[in-house]
């Protein structure tokens, strides 16, 4: 217990470096995720359809394999290690974030297109008799509902992304779970080394949590049971 | 009875067979712990069996014990705590027998002994001293006495760790490391005879301070262990008197892999 | 081909997909009882789901299971010592993963058929109610088919990220389909090879996957007329 205490800025350092990864790979990943999301939804089929293969692809295979087929397997090629993506390609956490952006985006597309289809088809009847253009339908009726039935499901992505992250600790990067298994190799304590950082998983997912939870609140008004 | 008066007689009953179960390891059975990424010491084959000198050693110490033995796959950084859980009873994964280490586990005598060295790229000419390397990446596998050794001496340089020195190799040879601490013997085999090698070698002293890079590599077994270490230790002098050793040596090494400097 | 690692390959894929279903098994009971344990009206149930999911969506699926694997062990031997026998009783990595794995998803679905559940409207419930129809036939003839159907594209998700993060189940040992490409492609220097063929294989599960669940899909949205953009 006190090894733990003396090596809190290890497990902070760790900390810090799981945070960054995580809003970088949400941010990109989720904004990205919008547009492919309408594309998704489209009836034209040239559109919809190569949105339907990455999402499929990348739906379809894990993120660990992702990982190591971006740092070590593009590595392998020389063609690759001589042309000008290697500086970024190279580096650990250039991989970490773009696997894991990507890993998000997909995911994320697919829970907003589903949502988009859900909408009953009544009220984009309605939007189109009121005149709206496609925009802003899409402004004001089916995205906004859009995100908010998928608030919960994207709640879950969110802390799914989260634990994602320790998968860096795979590829080198000291993230928090790199950190305890740094400490689990070196004063053999798995225990404290891995409730420490799963403590301090507990924690910052509880802010998600609770933030999620008033976001909820906020928007789910229309869709709450009453009985 | 009802349900509850049974279970209570049930609980007595457990209590009262409740015997002094010894908790060393039953004689015949032993389940071993080796790693399976480590050639030429451990790896794995394209049929998926497991191939290397510590795996041959730990069969033939078995074949010596007369014991029935199981080899347990785990990777390094896990080792120690999964034998104090009881995962197996054993080590045989080029384990260096360090003071560090006879906190955790005990040991059985030496069964080989190798140098360490640091491998470089020969063309980047890098001066192998604290303030050569100085900024450079050091790849080490994670809680290797080469992890402990990079972190407290190249205090200037980044240590980037991993799980596997399969990994490392493929980062060096990629460009991603510029220096890696590794076994002489393991990193000669496994990475400077195959084609990814080229180019790369040894620079630097080899390291053998006692302290980091411990008096060789030995059998770990629990501390509570002391009758299964002896044994250990009596199969170890029999297969090195009866020649099985040397036959196990010659397969992999044609040098003398028993004394010379260390994982 | 695949310089003769494809037998190990496919072996590790069995095992693979032996783990996730027996997860998926396990996750689906804990996830019905947990969503119907949030929704209820007795706080001390909405409050130990809460708790459920809370703790176990907070901790990443890999620190659980070093956690179970290791002091699940030592639990084990603690209780056997001083109770039991002594000796010990090994925790293999299967049941390790497979209980892990299952229980983790359990909190997921919980908040998936939650989700689910909302989204079906208030109304069709009280006019279920109002027709004369008890809670359970309410639910079973109206409220679980339309909440199946809302529950169904998350629910694919969900088993799209359970069945890939079996993946994890190889760090504790478990010579599954990930591990045993991770030994191939250090030993052969190819990783871009296998870790191409693994994801290959996933991809095959996935698809065969993806097909079930949009049959499902059409069968339960008949009658239901989807939205084009």
């Amino acid at each position: 217990m006190q090894t733990i205490l003396d090596n809190l800025p290890l497990l902070a350092q760790g900390t810090w470096t799981t945070l960054r990864l995580l809003v970088a790979a949400l941010l990109i990943g989720g904004l990205a995720a919008v547009p492919l999301a309408v594309l998704r939804a489209s009836d034209v089929a040239a559109v919809s359809r190569p949105v339907w293969l990455f999402t499929y692809v990348v739906r379809g295979t894990p993120m660990l394999v992702q990982l190591f087929l971006l740092y070590y397997g593009l590595a392998q090629f020389e063609v690759i290690r001589a042309s000008v993506l290697w500086p970024w390609l190279s580096s650990a956490w250039f991989c970490a974030i773009a696997a894991f952006a990507i890993n998000t985006c997909a995911y994320t597309t697919e829970m907003l297109h589903g949502a988009i289809r859900a909408l009953p088809a009544g009220e984009i009847e309605a939007a189109k008799v009121l005149g709206m253009s496609r925009r802003v339908m899409l402004r004001r009726i089916v995205l906004p509902a859009a995100f908010r039935r998928t608030l919960p499901a994207y709640g879950n992505e969110v802390v799914m992304m989260l634990h994602g992250t320790s998968l860096a600790s795979v590829v080198t990067l000291t993230d928090l779970t790199g950190a305890a298994r740094e400490l689990n190799a070196r004063f053999y304590l798995p225990f404290e080394s891995f409730i420490g950082a799963a403590l301090i998983y507990l924690a910052l997912t509880l802010v998600l949590v609770n933030l999620l939870r008033a976001a909820e609140r906020r928007w789910l008004q229309p869709l709450a049971a009453r009985s | 009875m009802n349900a509850r008066q049974r279970l209570i007689a049930l609980a007595a009953l457990l209590t009262a067979t409740h015997s002094a179960f010894a908790q060393t390891t039953p004689s015949n059975r032993l389940r071993i712990g080796v790693e399976g990424a480590y050639p030429p010491f451990s790896e794995v084959g394209p049929d998926g069996q497991l191939k290397g000198f510590d795996i041959d050693i730990a069969r033939a110490l078995c074949a010596q014990m007369k014991a029935e033995c199981t080899l347990v796959q785990q990777d390094f950084d896990g080792m120690i705590p999964a034998l104090n859980a009881r995962k197996f009873d054993a080590i045989i994964a080029s384990l260096s027998i360090t003071e560090e280490r006879k906190k955790a586990v005990a040991f059985s005598d030496k069964y080989y002994k190798t140098p360490n060295r640091m491998l470089v790229r020969t063309a980047a000419s890098l001066v192998v001293s604290p303030a050569g390397l100085k900024g450079r990446k050091i790849g080490v596998q994670r809680a290797t006495i080469n992890d402990r050794f990079a972190t407290d001496t190249f205090k200037e340089s980044e240590i980037v760790r991993y799980a596997k020195q399969d990994e490392i190799y493929l980062d060096l040879a990629a460009g991603r490391l510029d220096a890696t601490l590794v076994d002489a013997v393991a990193a000669d085999t496994g990475f400077l005879k195959t084609p990814q090698g080229k180019g790369f070698g040894f620079a630097g002293p080899a390291y053998v301070d006692p302290a980091y890079f411990g008096s060789g590599v030995g059998v770990a077994v629990r501390k509570t262990d002391a009758a299964l270490q002896q044994r250990f230790n009596e199969a170890i002098a029999a297969i090195r008197a009866n020649g099985v050793y040397t036959q196990l040596q010659s397969k992999y090494f044609d040098f003398d892999i028993y004394g010379g400097a260390a994982r | 081909m695949l310089h003769g690692y494809a037998g190990s390959l496919l072996q590790g894929a069995g095992i693979t997909l032996a783990v996730a279903l027996g997860s998926l098994a396990i996750a689906m009971a804990l996830g019905l009882a947990g969503a119907l344990a949030k929704l209820s009206r007795s706080p001390l149930l909405r409050a130990l789901a809460t708790a459920y999911t809370t703790v176990v969506r907070a901790v990443p699926d890999l620190v659980l299971m070093l956690l179970v694997f290791y002091g699940g062990q030592m639990l084990v031997n603690e209780v056997l010592g001083r109770w039991g026998p002594g000796g010990y009783v090994d925790i293999d990595p299967f049941v390790a993963g497979v209980s892990t794995i299952g229980f983790i998803f359990g909190a997921y679905l919980t908040e998936t058929f939650r989700g689910a559940f909302l989204a079906v409207p208030p109304g069709q419930h009280e006019a279920a109610l109002a027709c004369g129809m008890s809670g359970w036939q309410a639910f079973r003839r109206i409220i679980g088919p339309q909440m199946l159907r809302h529950a169904l594209a998350p629910l694919a998700n969900n088993w799209l990220v359970l069945i890939k993060s079996t993946a994890i189940v190889s760090v504790i040992g478990l010579t599954d389909l990930m591990h045993r490409a991770g030994l191939a492609a250090g030993a052969t220097r190819q990783p871009f090879l296998f870790y191409a063929s693994v994801a290959g294989i996933y991809l095959l599960f996935t698809s065969l996957s993806e097909l079930a669940f949009a049959r499902l899909q059409r069968h339960l949205a008949t009658g239901v007329r989807k939205v084009g953009l």
